[in-house]
């Protein structure tokens, strides 16, 4: 069955006519009623505030060195439970790794 | 290494935010001349303070904004490359939950994850659900105002996208990992390298995201981008045999991906 | 005359017009947001950081909405960028009086500080020196504000880690000439005052009794953390992340009794605690309130002494 036969004008309005009276499409607005609960008891993200950071003052100071193997250690993310067939495993590599040595 | 003293201009309080400012994101450069304690004393852990605060509150921001990533990552993990990040790319809006539009571009160029694929889509879809988050309200479409075109109009019928509707699309499993990192539950594995596209959506107060198969995405996708459904239709179709325009029409509705439809006009039959 | 700084909104009316009447307030958080509405008499008013609410809708709205339909609500701007030598952002400025227009605020405030430079926003109160250059700028920048809401400003005074070699006004008489030169008030943040007194080893009190304190028009409250400068002596860190310090508390304390009942806030921005801790703050705030109720003073005669 080619593209440009199944689309006639009539298929297309004829399959509109059964999405929409299918009795599947969700109704919303039972949902919607009770959505802000669920949404407004919830911290913004990336907020605008008038605060100074936390006492230390390392985080605007310090260079960050992906050097070494310090990173091949560092296993405090999920990214070891992610698999890439073919490719290798998802632990954070140091960044030698990555050069031309 | 350049001293930071001679940007200060004759007249220093002209220039004490570009002095300042040319400092503020880079360790490397000594504290701006003119900037004192009391009395004269030194000044450098004082001004530390200022770089710290920026610091501190952006990689704060980036991590709200993008939660999955960061625990990908794992949060120290995160916190260095988001640091690394704004000081390539501070922010250039006043607004924090703006903030963060390149960082897939970012996450994508930055050699030691580079073999982390999926992370920049992950991050994509992330900055995409606070897109949502934030849109204009409007109602969707509903199911009576496409049945309300006439039915010989519906082959040509256009669709005005949404403002919060945000499509992504992957060769990774960009989909089953936000949830999993979001909502959880947290799979034992996760199999990144199955495409998947996703369709984040605000109809109403709250955002939703869900996964779309390759046909869905691309009927979407041309529908948002102004074409008739019967190119759309098509489109899905030829990538896609299997495409199921009714499931695809009631998710059209559904999702509230769409604001409104209206009769086009007659489609150009160019072949 | 003092205090008076309501905005007279065009569309009058179209919500509910509340006044503090004396009580104190604090930061509004989204995740407070069932706590309050569970009991809004339980504060008598909100403050709001003008930029979370500058997206086009959604939540933040919808909650501010509902907010504003039970309180007071006061609208606080944290990056207009008044103390930076670049012109205001137009853009920023017409989102700014939208706010104003849209939430009938009873009142406005913003910093006295700058965040913006180039293009590049530091999302920090960054520090200015106080120099004859810098008020005519800062003057400009708030009649720009004025002009735009449509009524005046209050004007806070920073807390800062660093000072200026060419600085040559006082705080104090910097912030008193710019009410004179613009009409804006002062919102007076007396944990900024201590941190900065500490931080620059002098007389919190003394300030105090410089300050313009007939211009206040609001408080703020919130708590610090202690660091230390170059030299091993104590920096205080403007954190708002902890409760408000008993050396802050006694300091409010004096300016209540010397002025007679202020709106006072509580603001607390990080770490944030569940709603209880936050209201027994703005709860202790109100018991000063009422101890020096009915006894207003003339703040001209009976001016702090340090």
């Amino acid at each position: 069955m080619s593209t440009k036969t199944a689309l006639t004008a009539a298929y297309i309005a004829g399959t509109v006519a059964a999405a929409l009276s299918a009795g599947t499409l969700a109704t919303t607005t039972a949902a919607q009623a009770q959505e802000k609960e669920k949404c407004y008891g919830v911290s913004m993200a990336g907020k605008n505030d008038c605060a100074a950071g936390p006492g230390t003052t390392c985080a605007g100071t310090s260079k960050v060195d992906y050097q070494g193997n310090a990173w091949t250690y560092v296993d405090a993310g999920t990214c070891t439970t992610m698999e890439l067939p073919g490719e290798r495993m998802g632990s954070l590599e140091p960044l030698d790794r990555d050069l031309p040595s | 290494m350049r001293s930071t003293h001679d940007l200060v201009a004759a007249n220093a309080s002209t220039a004490y935010d570009d002095a300042f400012g040319s400092v503020l994101l880079d360790p490397e450069r000594a504290t701006p001349r003119g900037v004192t304690g009391p009395h004269g004393k030194a000044a450098d852990k004082r001004f530390n303070v200022y770089r710290n605060n920026v610091t501190h509150s952006l990689v704060t921001a980036l991590t709200e904004i993008f939660p999955a990533v960061a625990r990908i990552l794992g949060e120290e993990n995160f916190r260095m490359i988001a640091r690394d990040f704004l000081r390539a790319h501070p922010p250039r809006s006043r607004l924090v939950f703006e903030y963060g539009h390149d960082f897939a571009d970012f996450l994508a160029g930055f050699a030691p994850i580079r073999h982390l694929k999926y992370l920049p889509d992950v991050a994509r879809l992330e900055r995409a659900w606070l897109d949502a988050y934030h849109a204009a309200d409007r109602t969707p479409l509903t199911a009576d105002d496409l049945g309300a075109l006439p039915p010989e109009a519906l082959a040509t019928a256009l669709f005005t996208p949404h403002p919060a509707a945000r499509l992504v699309s992957s060769d990774y499993a960009v989909y089953t990992i936000f949830i999993a990192h979001r909502e959880g539950p947290m799979p034992e594995r996760i199999n990144a390298g199955i495409a998947e596209a996703a369709l984040v959506t605000r109809p109403s107060l709250n955002v939703e995201v869900r996964r779309l198969d390759r046909g869905q995405f691309l009927f979407l996708k041309t529908l948002s981008q102004g074409a008739p459904l019967q190119n759309a239709a098509g489109l899905a179709l030829e990538s896609q045999p299997d495409f199921d325009l009714q499931a695809a029409i009631a998710l059209t509705i559904e999702s509230g991906a769409f604001e409104g439809c209206r009769a086009g006009n007659d489609i150009d039959e160019k072949d | 005359m003092a205090r008076e700084f309501a905005i007279h909104s065009a569309n009058q009316n179209r919500l509910p017009a509340f006044t503090p009447a004396g009580r104190a307030g604090a930061s509004f958080k989204p995740q407070h947001f069932d706590a309050i509405a569970a009991e809004p008499t339980s504060v008598g008013f909100v403050e709001v950081h003008a930029e979370n609410y500058m997206g086009a809708g959604g939540p933040p709205h919808a909650a501010l909405t509902e907010i504003r339909n039970m309180l007071p609500v006061s609208l606080h701007g944290v990056c207009m960028s008044i103390g930076g030598m670049n012109p205001l952002d137009p853009e920023h400025l017409a989102r700014f009086a939208g706010l104003v227009e849209r939430y009938e605020p009873f009142r406005v405030s913003e910093h006295l500080a700058w965040s913006t430079h180039d293009d590049v926003f530091f999302n920090d109160l960054l520090p200015l020196p106080y120099t004859d250059e810098t008020l005519a700028r800062v003057c400009e920048h708030i009649d720009q504000v004025q002009e735009a809401i449509g009524g005046p400003i209050l004007l806070e005074n920073p807390s800062t880690y660093v000072l200026f070699s060419e600085s040559v006004w006082k705080e104090t008489d910097f912030l008193r000439e710019i009410v004179k030169r613009t009409g804006c008030g002062l919102l007076l943040d007396i944990n900024n005052v201590f941190v900065s007194a500490t931080n620059h080893g002098f007389s919190a009190t003394g300030y105090l009794a410089d300050f313009p304190l007939e211009h206040v028009g609001e408080i703020h409250l919130a708590g610090h953390d202690e660091q230390e400068d170059d030299e091993g002596a104590p920096l205080l860190i403007d954190s708002h992340d902890r409760p408000v310090a008993d050396p802050v508390w006694s300091l409010y304390e004096t300016v209540i009794k010397a002025c007679g009942p202020i709106d006072t806030l509580v603001e607390w921005d990080s770490e944030v605690p569940d709603w209880p801790v936050l209201r027994s703050e703005a709860i202790a705030a109100e018991r000063i309130l009422d101890r020096y109720r009915g006894h207003q003073q003339d703040v001209k005669r009976h001016a702090l002494h340090s």
